[in-house]
């Protein structure tokens, strides 16, 4: 069976792998979204925690032999502890400057993780091995879909509306999404929004983390992983608008997904098609699909 | 600050620059620190004057290298005419991202600059004009004006000296002209701006294309002195190394960037020797793979200059003056 001249299960192999990214994406631009809803700052570092997150597990099943299934919670919470000392030692001192050198910062700290695992690790990619629970690959009869890529997208799915419905159907949400509006009120109504910003922070990175372990099968885990990764990110964040949490999610899958198309149409633009979208969104609608006009 | 004594240290460093080939420096050295300069120079008329930080000026710098490089050695064109190349594309490519960046105002602007910038990159490794991973070698110096032979260093030396200072004055000029006021104006206060009746998309944009033109000029300058571009020029990590110039110089200041960039340049030719020192010296393995992982030093620098540093070295120096001035030493 053929659709537009290419066979089928070649297209939806490859609708399947930019689903995958596409979930990587949502979960990232969902992290960042979260954080710069409380804290105004743009974290950089979103791509160095994720990669930090594929290395714990790593590091925890080659060092350790601890499994998989255990790193997968225990390589995000890591990070996120790591982040916690981040936010208390580090940004909670820039929230009254320019949101500026908050980017900088996170920059800063980009370069510094991504140079301290490289001058251990090197460049070349790491052995990480698919958990044999989920190998091999099953017959749909239109197309072979890996058990691995199949987990991902279900996970990442989960996870994305669970935070979707944690923040937008909870009291917990209701708080966070009161902090985001008007901190200083929040804060006179008695909660200690301080501490919601530590722990704001400190989820939206293991979030990243997640997401580092989840991608550590499928892609190469190396220091440098996630850098070229967080600008793609950014270039999402631009097209979503970072209004909106649902919004985050569905603009990550979607641009995920027509990401693979590109690689079966025309392979030559695979890279660069989010930022050409980028340019359009911003000529038709500036703040972005979910945005807020100001 | 008098303006006398501005203009003093100002040809007290010309003074010494002009003289440091007599004084045994590297020539080729000096000339790469002072095209990272006029970079930085160019970057802190966005940074320190417009208040926009840009995360994308490694795609003027790199494209400029790649248009001078292409035209000098594959088209046989004038290196006068290479050098106008580099401007003009810069500038293209600056009005082009400019005009997409400025429809949205601080951190998506960086964020867009940045990502704009990542695709030119991706362009650059795919088109074959670029030399993919290999990058563009052996680019031809020529000669300037059909008599002055640049394949000298020290005749291409004093060139790259005039056009950096042709291009310092330029910046000088525009910041403290009417234009330059109005910049600052929408880094203080872009609504006010607005209210007092000025166009501050089209001040923005201008000041951007200005800055990518600097850029270009830059790059197409480097490409000159050491004969090669490369994918590195265009690379995201470039981009943040010019924020880092800045950034330690002394954003806002005239001399900053000059100062920032000199540190940069020389502490990227020199960490791997450091970290070999400390290697030797504490006998800790790690420091001796120093070399490999600049960015950890670089890194570092940035987390302490944001957190306890952000005036910068020029900045904090003039800071410490003006103080003095206020309460004399008892």
């Amino acid at each position: 069976m053929e659709l537009f001249g290419i066979p089928l299960p070649a297209l939806l192999s490859q609708l399947l792998l930019g689903l995958v990214n596409g979930s990587f994406y949502a979960m990232l631009s969902l992290g960042l979204a979260v954080i710069f809803g409380l804290l105004n700052v743009i974290n950089f570092a979103h791509g160095a925690l994720y990669m930090m997150g594929a290395m714990f597990a790593w590091m925890g099943m080659t060092y350790f032999g601890v499994s998989y299934w255990v790193m997968l919670v225990a390589a995000p919470l890591l990070v996120g502890v790591f982040g916690v000392i981040i936010e208390r030692l580090l940004l909670r001192h820039l929230y009254k400057l320019d949101h500026l050198y908050g980017l900088l910062l996170t920059f800063g700290l980009t370069l510094l993780l991504e140079g301290f695992f490289r001058s251990i690790y090197g460049v070349s990619g790491l052995q990480f091995n698919v958990p044999e629970q989920l190998t091999g690959a099953r017959n749909l009869g239109f197309m072979i879909l890996p058990n691995y890529r199949a987990w991902v997208v279900v996970a990442s799915l989960i996870v994305c509306f669970s935070t979707w419905y944690v923040i937008e159907r909870t009291k917990l949400g209701a708080l966070l999404r009161a902090g985001t509006e008007n901190a200083k009120l929040t804060e006179a109504f008695g909660v200690n929004v301080p501490l919601m910003v530590t722990l704001t922070y400190g989820f939206g990175v293991a979030l990243a983390a997640f997401a580092g372990v989840l991608a550590a099968p499928i892609l190469q885990v190396q220091p440098l992983m996630g850098s070229n990764l967080i600008i793609v990110v950014f270039a999402v964040v631009v097209i979503g608008g970072m209004g909106s949490i649902m919004g985050s999610i569905l603009t990550g899958l979607g641009l995920g997904v027509i990401e693979g198309f590109t690689r079966v149409f025309y392979p030559e633009a695979s890279a660069t098609v989010v930022f050409v979208i980028m340019a359009v969104v911003l000529l038709i609608r500036p703040a972005g699909l979910f945005g807020k006009e100001k | 600050m008098k303006a006398s004594r501005e203009f003093t240290i100002y040809l007290a460093l010309l003074v010494l620059v002009a003289l440091l080939p007599v004084f045994g420096a590297y020539p080729v050295f000096v000339m790469k620190v002072m095209c990272f300069a006029l970079f930085a120079c160019a970057f802190n008329l966005l940074i320190g004057y417009t208040g926009l930080l840009s995360f994308g000026h490694a795609a003027f710098l790199g494209g400029a290298a790649y248009a001078t490089g292409h035209v000098l050695k594959v088209w046989g064109w004038s290196t006068e005419l290479g050098l106008l190349v580099g401007i003009l594309s810069g500038a293209v490519l600056g009005l082009i991202m400019g005009a997409l960046a400025i429809r949205r105002s601080g951190i998506y602007f960086s964020m867009i600059t940045l990502a704009l910038a990542q695709m030119l990159y991706f362009l650059f490794l795919q088109t074959p004009f670029t030399g993919g991973e290999d990058g563009l070698q052996s680019v031809p110096r020529g000669t300037l004006l059909g008599f002055i032979n640049l394949a000298d260093d020290l005749t291409l030396y004093y060139v790259v000296l005039a056009i950096f200072i042709v291009s310092f004055l330029l910046i000088y000029r525009t910041v403290h002209s009417p234009f330059g006021q109005v910049l600052k104006a929408i880094r203080e206060n872009e609504a006010r701006a607005t209210s007092l009746g000025y166009d501050v998309a089209r001040f923005k944009l201008l000041a951007f294309v200005l800055s990518a033109a600097l850029a270009g000029l830059a790059g197409a300058t480097k490409t000159l002195v050491l004969g090669f571009a490369t994918l590195t020029d265009a690379h995201w990590s470039t981009s943040g190394l010019v924020i880092l110039m800045v950034l330690v110089g002394g954003m806002g200041t005239m001399l900053g960037p000059i100062l920032g960039a000199f540190i940069i340049v020389a502490l990227e030719n020199k960490v791997g020797d450091i970290g070999a020192f400390l290697g030797r010296t504490t006998g800790i393995e790690w420091f001796n793979g120093l070399g490999e992982a600049v960015t950890v030093v670089t890194g570092l620098i940035f987390v302490i200059c944001v957190m306890a540093f952000r005036r910068g070295i020029v900045g904090e120096l003039q800071e410490w003056w003006v103080r003095r001035r206020i309460q004399p030493a008892a």
